[in-house]
């Protein structure tokens, strides 16, 4: 994250356990993004950054919070040709490719970009 | 005809499979209890797989052993398991299916990864449900790296990730220790343990504990063994914020002895013991009272986990927070009031026995409510800046001068004004502290507050769905 705390990991998750997992790549924001097999949306983006959403009233990051899909604080903004849908990246596990937007540019930029390609 | 008023006048189908919504050790047993007496139920399952949040399995392609995942519980949590995937192909099992209302005799039900809706009628149905996290929200707790409790247990469990690389566990109840513990034991850095519980409240409990040693030695196990692994664990204490830019980078909390004290962390694990997810009985019409013991309104069921409803069971933490092993015991009991209200003969010296043994949980459950009381002087205590609905961003203050206007306090005609418990969440995360805030404000006993009504849906749908049936799915049985 372009705000990260220099003192604090990139990532706000931390690997314990089960990493010998097949590598798993996807997009984050544009970029190309490397996570693991097995790994949910939630897992994939915050074990290299420390945000999944902007509130959309407070204008402040988000990273999820129960981890179960109770409290609905983790949904994630798709990219590419499923732009603007919303996923909630607690109980959705990452597949190959997937872009997965967390920022407010990063949404703006897909839906964009989407909307240009379906306009004749 | 999903979600029309078809279903408001949807009489009771004279037959049909037995319906389970839910599949932790509640539904499970429920469901063993029910093919064991030659019927084939309906398992409807929110997640991919069976086993409920509290022995939740890693996905494929993981390599953790039972006893790395479930310590002290590999046993049960294996037998649970193996128990569901043996009885699997006799079942009617739904995984990845939420059931987002329930009308009449008809539940709603959505496939979440096809987005594909159906309607399953219901003749009769145990409703195993679970539990969420108490969450009472401190400063600063939407900051990227706050987690419920059992959220940090999940990363573990789940995912083999911590929720930080530097954490502190903070809140009260039993799971703070074990998570603390599974984090240290799996190489995670436990930077504190800070309990709101006073110490001498342990010994206090201690008497009645031992109505059930052995549960009472692994807690007194988990704490010998922070304390040994120089893991420090302070009681008493009270919360005052987490700080951070844009993520946890400190929580400040006074020790027992008054002091201010800050401790630098990546990341906070937060939760006082658990909730019932009460929803789904809620739309089904079912009866709730005030629990003391849960200081929330449960839905109301009789000896054998029948509800007011006929043909409705509650099985499980779903109709007040008992733990895993009385869920098994709840989830068998509740089928076998089914099976014995379908006039199938059932073995009576088995249900007492699982009567007993849940009167039994009962006072131990109480002894832990002394051992990990619910600071009742939070809402005090909450500053006006208080974020209180992390989905709404509404405020203590706010709160506070919504319920000014309110003098009744009922929390459903607070939540019309101020939108508290209106976001996406229906209150799971904030309800708990809404009632105690205006309970606090209004100077009025928290039952006087009321509960928030469930609505549907009960947790987000896509616009997209696509509606494949609406006729009695559960006959394809």
């Amino acid at each position: 994250m372009a705000h990260a705390t220099p003192l604090l990991p990139a990532g706000q998750l931390v690997r314990l356990k089960e990493q010998g997992r097949a590598p798993l790549h996807f997009v984050l924001n544009g970029q190309p993004a490397q996570a693991l097999q097995g790994d949910t949306v939630l897992t994939a983006v915050l074990t290299q950054s420390a945000q999944l959403r902007s509130h959309e009233f407070a204008h402040t990051p988000r990273a999820g919070f129960c981890m179960m899909g109770a409290c609905q604080d983790c949904w994630v903004t798709l990219g590419g040709e499923q732009a603007g849908r919303k996923l909630r990246a607690c109980s959705t596990l990452l597949q190959a490719g997937m872009q997965i937007c967390t920022t407010t540019e990063a949404v703006a930029q897909a839906t964009a970009t989407n909307a240009s390609q379906v306009q004749p | 005809m999903i979600g029309s008023d078809f279903y408001l006048d949807d009489p009771r189908p004279a037959d049909g499979p037995p319906v389970i919504v839910g599949a932790g050790p509640a539904g499970i047993r429920a469901a063993q209890t029910l093919l064991a007496h030659g019927l084939r139920p309906v398992v409807i399952d929110e997640a991919p797989q069976a086993g409920g949040q509290i022995y939740r399995r890693q996905p494929d392609g993981f390599g953790r052993t039972p006893k790395d995942l479930y310590g002290f519980e590999a046993g049960r949590a294996s037998d649970l398991h193996q128990t569901f995937d043996r009885l699997r192909p006799q079942l009617d099992y739904r995984p990845d299916t939420l059931v987002w209302n329930a009308q009449g005799h008809s539940l709603d039900l959505l496939h979440t990864a096809q987005r594909t809706a159906n309607t399953l009628r219901w003749r009769d149905l145990i409703v195993a449900t679970g539990a969420t996290d108490r969450v009472l929200p401190l400063p600063g707790w939407t900051l990227p790296g706050v987690y419920t409790l059992g959220g940090a247990q999940v990363a573990l469990k789940y995912q083999g990730c911590a929720i930080g690389d530097a954490v502190v566990f903070a809140g009260t109840g039993p799971l703070l220790y074990l998570v603390a513990y599974q984090y240290a034991k799996a190489g995670g850095r436990v930077l504190a343990v800070l309990d709101t519980a006073p110490a001498v409240q342990r010994y206090k409990a201690a008497p009645a504990m031992l109505a059930q040693p052995a549960v009472a030695a692994k807690g007194v196990y988990f704490l010998s063994w922070l304390m040994f692994h120089d893991v420090p664990v302070h009681h008493g204490v009270q919360l005052l914020r987490a700080e951070g830019a844009d993520r946890v980078q400190a929580i400040v909390w006074k020790d027992a002895q008054g002091a201010e004290q800050h401790t630098a962390c990546s990341a906070i694990g937060l939760g006082y013991a658990l909730r019932p997810e009460t929803q789904l009985a809620d739309l089904l019409g079912c009866e709730f009272a005030f629990a003391p013991l849960h200081r929330c309104y449960v839905p109301q069921i009789d000896a054998d986990r029948r509800s007011s409803v006929p043909g409705v069971y509650l099985a499980g933490d779903g109709a007040g927070i008992m733990g895993a092993d009385a869920a098994e015991m709840s989830g068998e009991l509740a089928a076998l009031a089914l099976l014995e209200d379908r006039g199938i003969a059932t073995d009576a010296a088995r249900q007492a026995k699982l009567r007993q043994q849940l009167d039994k949980t009962q006072q131990f459950r109480q002894a832990l409510e002394v051992a990990f009381p619910f600071p009742d002087d939070w809402a005090a205590r909450a500053p006006d800046a208080l974020v209180v609905c992390r989905c709404e961003n509404i405020t203590a203050a706010e709160l506070r001068a919504t319920a000014a206007t309110q003098p009744q306090g009922d929390i459903n005609r607070i939540k019309a004004l101020c939108r508290v418990g209106m976001g996406r969440c229906q209150g799971r995360m904030c309800g708990v502290a809404a009632t105690e805030i205006l309970a606090d404000t209004l100077k009025v006993p928290v039952a006087q507050i009321g509960r928030i009504r469930g609505q549907a849906p009960i947790k987000p749908l896509p616009l997209d769905m696509t509606v494949v049936s609406t006729d009695q799915e559960a006959s394809h049985g």
